[in-house]
């Protein structure tokens, strides 16, 4: 593995020879209309669990979270607008961001957690022994551990599918476009350009997230259109691979280390004297 | 409409993209509300105050499409002298008959017509408010006499188009703000929006969906709209039309083959006890000698049909079994039924993918009906309440049913899904669109087609050989298809090929419904079907993609008639047959090659010229003038003004719902005077501007869920992602009664009581309306007491109140109390809902 900071191409990088283009997602979020297909589709493609009947009374968001048993989750933020009757209800389709530099694949000891030929983070049920580092290593809360085994559970960007050239199932039943699938290059131009759009037609609060390789996690897989601070999403505004710092702390433990060979060495140097 | 038809509104989503400008007018905001540029928020029941309002504003600045309007529609024809209008009759039109609360419409006639005297549709109005009429209506206006009299400068003061701005002239942006809730600068903009949409260059299509016509004025609603359309010529054109989104797939097609109890295949009318003795006084009373128009061929498409109903038992000699036929002797509406169940006269109950036990209005009715019968055969995915209501309904709880002794034997029949069977759908736009099986129903569930085919085949055996004259339309029913597989399935592409029609002779498949006889030598099962198995190929199965044809494409799947996309097209024409504009060019006359053109299937004779004039004495197609585009009426008119046909006036008029806080701002008439209602202590109604039921309730769906659940509460993924059942408060009425956000309350209405979490949101705003704050709540009606998640339904509060046209329920707006906890369990709920009523006086 290469650089653990700043911008590459994932899967050359992990060590794929002849790798195609990377695969992501880009959901723009100013087009969902809260339909929740993306939810249900993934969890019958992906065979996941159902996550309890709970009416949680926060708009009609009874999800709650991404967790082990929900990869898909749909967002419903219902505010009241200054100076206006209407509430805004913005509606967010959010799922695992396939990092550039993802903190959990560095930290997953059992070769588990692997990156793919598309550049994206997927893990293997078979291999994971549950230990759960990955879990806190997230900078975004996203990977979870299902309580009935233990073992660690995301999106995989449908894997499966998209080996055989099919769309994920999510981005497939989403009506509105609003989870677009595609090469993650084509997908950044074209954000832009419905950035743009959106500008000219005068919604200025509408910014990119997630799309820039200069950020945090060298650019998500999985980025986003949002039409507020990313905070009102309850998404994380400076999100860092949390392996970041590993060389400089690997580097500082072992100045520590010697500091204290060479004490222990005084030390005995200094007895025998 | 993005919480009920996410799939459709896609469409919507894309427009918006491309700089459409996106109005939601509704009670609440909603999931639409929050992507539209623009969210107006209306009083539930005051929808014809709002778009006769926007008719006033068209009229007063002569924003009509005046070229259109003149050509094709009957703005220009006179009425009768005796018409008075509701404005000078206090909310009623001349020849009311209060006895009855039906009107005699002669004088509503044009000008030198008087309406048939014949037991027909023009004639006696309270058989036909009975038997849903207006349904016959989809495929064909009712009749009028050919001639009629017109004064093309509109000035004459008897003439459809004075009439019209007089009967709405007093329906100003203030009264709309009165009646509606809605500012006047708000309703300007949309008013504006509409009419600037509308012309030449442009067009506007209006789309609802069904929950629009679930008013005791439902029909009229949707006149208003049409009356819009046709004043700013968006009929017949691309882009343009009234677009029914139906609540399930195929509702389109169950009423052109229809499961209704009033008409047969193609709309033509049960014929009716009494009225109808033989074949010929039936076909006579549906083709109108001496009308204009394409419906004078009824007899062709009445014998094909029995001919496809009895086969070689069906000859001229004996009427073509016409005797067969089930006759209506009144109203055998569902609603009746099931009154008629719950007073012991109704022995058995088919239910087909349908859940009236949560799913229709005044659930305690139809199980306490349910619960009277000797057997009931409920067909569903799943064990549905309709099926468990015996053992676990509400009623079971206060001791209204017992399960001991409850007499009703169900017999619960596995179903087939759609993805478990071949068939047809056919959607909003009226396509066919053939569909594979994907896979083999599971166990012994099976479709309705094997259900039915194989229920007829066993009846029939158990009467083979039998004299009575009761089983002989069974013994000579035409029972014949082919069947395949294990299971004797039949082939339903069989069907279909029936459904098309097929020369006798040969069993060659008829191309179209030119080709039906009268004489016994076409089969033809639904006429307007006719050409969906022409050539012998299933043309529903058709799927070239769009990229590979014109943007109307064609030759994707089937649309009835004749593969026609767009009704009336001609109107896409200016008079001489020219298109109205080049970015709206649709169909047109080619003068070089002598025929209608286009992209289309033209909707008109496609040698008629433009400038052709019937001879005085002509009926029948040969009677339509080549610039009368609506072919499909009397007078080749989209009518602005209905002469007949309606049970409830020629005009919309603002009527307030049969539950309502307010006194009507516009009339001494409250309510719809015609609705159908079915007094009976069992079925009261709320008095309106009642201070005990003092706020107004509406219902829809939840994207998450399917009507009354049967498909989703029993599937984990979907149960999970809408838990629980809930009803949505604005913060003043929450305040006002004491209701927190997640805690419980109860809402009372003289039918019931049903408790739901509370979610307060502001997304519910209380509305200024008739110069008092009104409050508004809003409840989903997905839940029951069957399924991984249960809860109470909210049809129960809904009374039995119909629109008097086509017979559907009044159930989109209603009036009720809510407080907070949780409603009173067993027998003291029934005194709980008692008292309510005591107070209110009921």
């Amino acid at each position: 593995m290469g650089s653990l900071y700043g911008p590459l191409d994932p899967a050359p990088d992990a060590g794929w020879v002849d790798a195609p283009p990377r695969m992501g997602f880009f959901t723009d979020t100013s087009v969902c209309i809260g339909c929740k297909a993306c939810e249900v589709a993934c969890k019958e493609w992906n065979n996941v669990p159902a996550d309890g009947f709970n009416l949680l009374g926060q708009s009609y968001d009874n999800t709650g979270r991404l967790d082990a048993n929900s990869w898909r989750h749909v967002a419903f933020i219902e505010q009241p607008v200054a100076g206006s009757d209407d509430p805004r209800w913005l509606m967010m389709s959010n799922v695992c961001k396939h990092c550039t530099h993802a903190a959990c694949l560095d930290v997953c000891p059992t070769g588990s957690l692997f990156r793919t030929e598309f550049g994206t983070v997927v893990v293997q049920e078979d291999i994971c022994n549950g230990c759960g580092y990955c879990i806190p290593a997230c900078p975004y809360g996203v990977i979870d551990q299902r309580k009935d085994d233990g073992r660690a559970w995301k999106c995989t960007l449908c894997y499966d599918r998209i080996g055989d050239g099919m769309t994920p199932a999510c981005a497939k039943a989403c009506p509105t476009e609003s989870i677009q699938y595609g090469e993650l290059s084509e997908l950044r131009e074209r954000a832009a350009a419905r950035l743009s759009a959106l500008h000219d037609a005068g919604t200025a609060e509408a910014r990119l997230y997630g799309h820039d390789p200069s950020d945090g996690v060298g650019g998500d897989g999985a980025f986003f259109l949002l039409l507020d601070e990313p905070e009102v999403y309850g998404l994380p505004p400076d999100p860092v691979v949390t392996t970041r710092d590993l060389p400089a702390m690997w580097k500082r433990a072992g100045i520590a280390a010697l500091a204290m060979v060479a004490g222990a060495v005084v030390a005995f140097a200094g007895r025998r004297s | 409409m993005a919480e009920a038809h996410p799939v459709g509104f896609q469409w919507v989503m894309e427009a918006k993209k491309r700089g459409a400008k996106i109005f939601h007018v509704d009670p609440r905001f909603t999931l639409t509300s929050a992507v539209a540029d623009r969210f107006i928020p209306i009083r539930a029941g005051s929808d014809i105050a709002f778009l006769g309002g926007i008719v006033r504003y068209i009229l007063d600045n002569e924003l009509d499409f005046r070229e259109y309007v003149l050509a094709y529609t009957n703005a220009a024809t006179i009425v009768r002298e005796d018409f008075v209008d509701t404005e000078d009759l206090d909310g009623l039109f001349s020849g009311f008959d209060k006895d009855t609360r039906t009107y005699d419409p002669s004088s509503w006639q044009y000008e030198g017509h008087t309406p048939h005297t014949n037991h027909d549709e023009s004639g006696d109005t309270h058989s036909q408010r009975e038997t849903a009429a207006g349904l016959q209506h989809e495929s064909h206006g009712p009749p009028v006499p050919s001639d009629t009299e017109r004064d093309e400068t509109l000035r004459h003061p008897r003439c459809v188009y004075q009439i019209l701005k007089r009967h709405f002239a007093r329906y100003t942006p203030e009264l709309v703000e009165r009646v509606c809730g809605v500012p006047p600068e708000a309703f300007r903009e949309i008013c504006e929006a509409w009419t600037a949409n509308s012309g030449r260059e442009r067009t506007t299509a209006l789309v609802y969906s069904v929950g629009w016509t679930q008013h005791s004025v439902g029909v009229q609603y949707i006149r208003t709209g049409a009356i819009i359309q046709l004043l700013l010529g968006n009929m017949g054109r691309p882009g343009g039309g009234v677009m029914a989104l139906r609540g399930h797939a195929s509702i389109q097609g169950s009423t052109d083959i229809p499961t209704l109890f009033n008409l047969l295949p193609g709309y033509l009318p049960m014929p009716t006890a009494g009225q109808h003795g033989s074949l010929s006084e039936w076909v006579d009373s549906i083709r109108h000698p001496g009308q204009k128009g394409f419906w004078a061929n009824a007899g062709a498409f009445c014998v094909s049909l029995l001919k496809a109903y009895f086969g070689d038992a069906a000859t001229v000699d004996n009427d073509y079994c016409f005797a067969h036929l089930p006759q209506l002797t009144g109203d055998h509406g569902t609603y009746q039924q099931v009154l008629n169940m719950i007073d012991g006269k109704v022995k058995g109950y088919f239910l087909l993918g349908q859940n009236p036990a949560v799913g229709s209005a005044h659930g305690k009715a139809q199980r306490l009906g349910m619960a009277n019968l000797d057997w009931l055969v409920v067909r569903d995915l799943y064990e549905i309440e309709s099926a468990t209501f015996w053992r676990d309904g509400p009623e079971v709880e206060t001791g209204e049913i017992v399960p001991t002794e409850c007499r009703t034997e169900v017999f619960l029949m596995p179903a087939a899904s759609h993805v478990e069977k071949e068939g047809t759908f056919t959607q909003t736009q009226r396509m066919l669109q053939w569909r594979e099986k994907a896979l083999d129903p599971p166990g012994d569930a099976r479709s309705e087609l094997w259900f039915f085919y194989h229920l007829g085949r066993l009846v029939r055996e158990k009467v083979a050989g039998s004299t009575e004259p009761r089983d002989r339309p069974l013994l000579d029913l035409a029972w014949d298809y082919p069947v395949h597989g294990q299971h004797d399935e039949p082939s339903a592409e069989a069907v279909l090929r029936e459904i098309n029609g097929y020369s006798v002779a040969d069993g060659r498949p008829l191309s179209g419904f030119a080709e039906y006889r009268d004489d016994g030598s076409t089969v033809g099962g639904c006429w307007i079907y006719s050409g969906v198995y022409a050539d012998g190929v299933n043309q529903a199965a058709r799927r070239k993609p769009r990229s590979e044809q014109s943007y109307v494409a064609p030759e994707w799947g089937w649309v009835w008639p004749a593969n026609r996309r767009i009704l009336y097209n001609r109107a896409s024409a200016d008079p001489e047959g020219r298109p109205w504009s080049e970015r709206k060019a649709y169909v047109w006359w080619d003068a070089q090659a002598g025929e209608w053109t286009g992209l289309d299937v033209p909707d008109f004779e496609k040698t008629k010229p433009p400038d052709y004039r019937p001879p005085a004495d002509a009926s029948g197609p040969e009677a339509l003038a080549g610039d009368d585009a609506f072919v499909m009426q009397g007078d080749g008119k989209g009518w602005l003004y209905v002469p007949v046909g309606l049970i409830d006036g020629p005009m919309p008029t603002h009527y307030e719902p049969v539950e309502s806080p307010v006194d009507n701002p516009l009339y001494g008439q409250q309510t719809n005077p015609t609705r159908k209602a079915y007094p009976r202590a069992d079925n009261r109604d709320n008095p309106s501007t009642s201070d005990v039921y003092p706020f107004i309730f509406t219902t829809s769906r939840l994207t998450e869920h399917h009507t009354a659940g049967g498909m989703s509460r029993t599937l984990e993924y979907l149960s999970e992602l809408q838990p629980a059942m809930f009803v949505e408060v604005s913060p003043a009425l929450a305040a006002l009664r004491g209701l927190e956000h997640m805690g419980w309350a109860h809402v009372v209405t003289a039918r019931s009581v049903v408790e739901a979490r509370v979610l307060v949101t502001a997304r519910l705003r209380p509305l200024r309306v008739d110069r008092r704050e009104l409050h508004q709540i809003w409840l989903p009606y997905h839940w029951g007491s069957s399924g991984l998640v249960t809860g109470d339904s909210t049809n129960d509060l809904i009374g039995i109140n119909l629109d008097p046209n086509v017979l559907i329920q009044e159930s989109k707006v209603g009036t009720c109390d809510i407080q907070p906890g949780r409603r009173p369990t067993g027998p003291a709920l029934l005194d709980y809902v008692e008292e309510y009523r005591k107070r209110a006086g009921i």
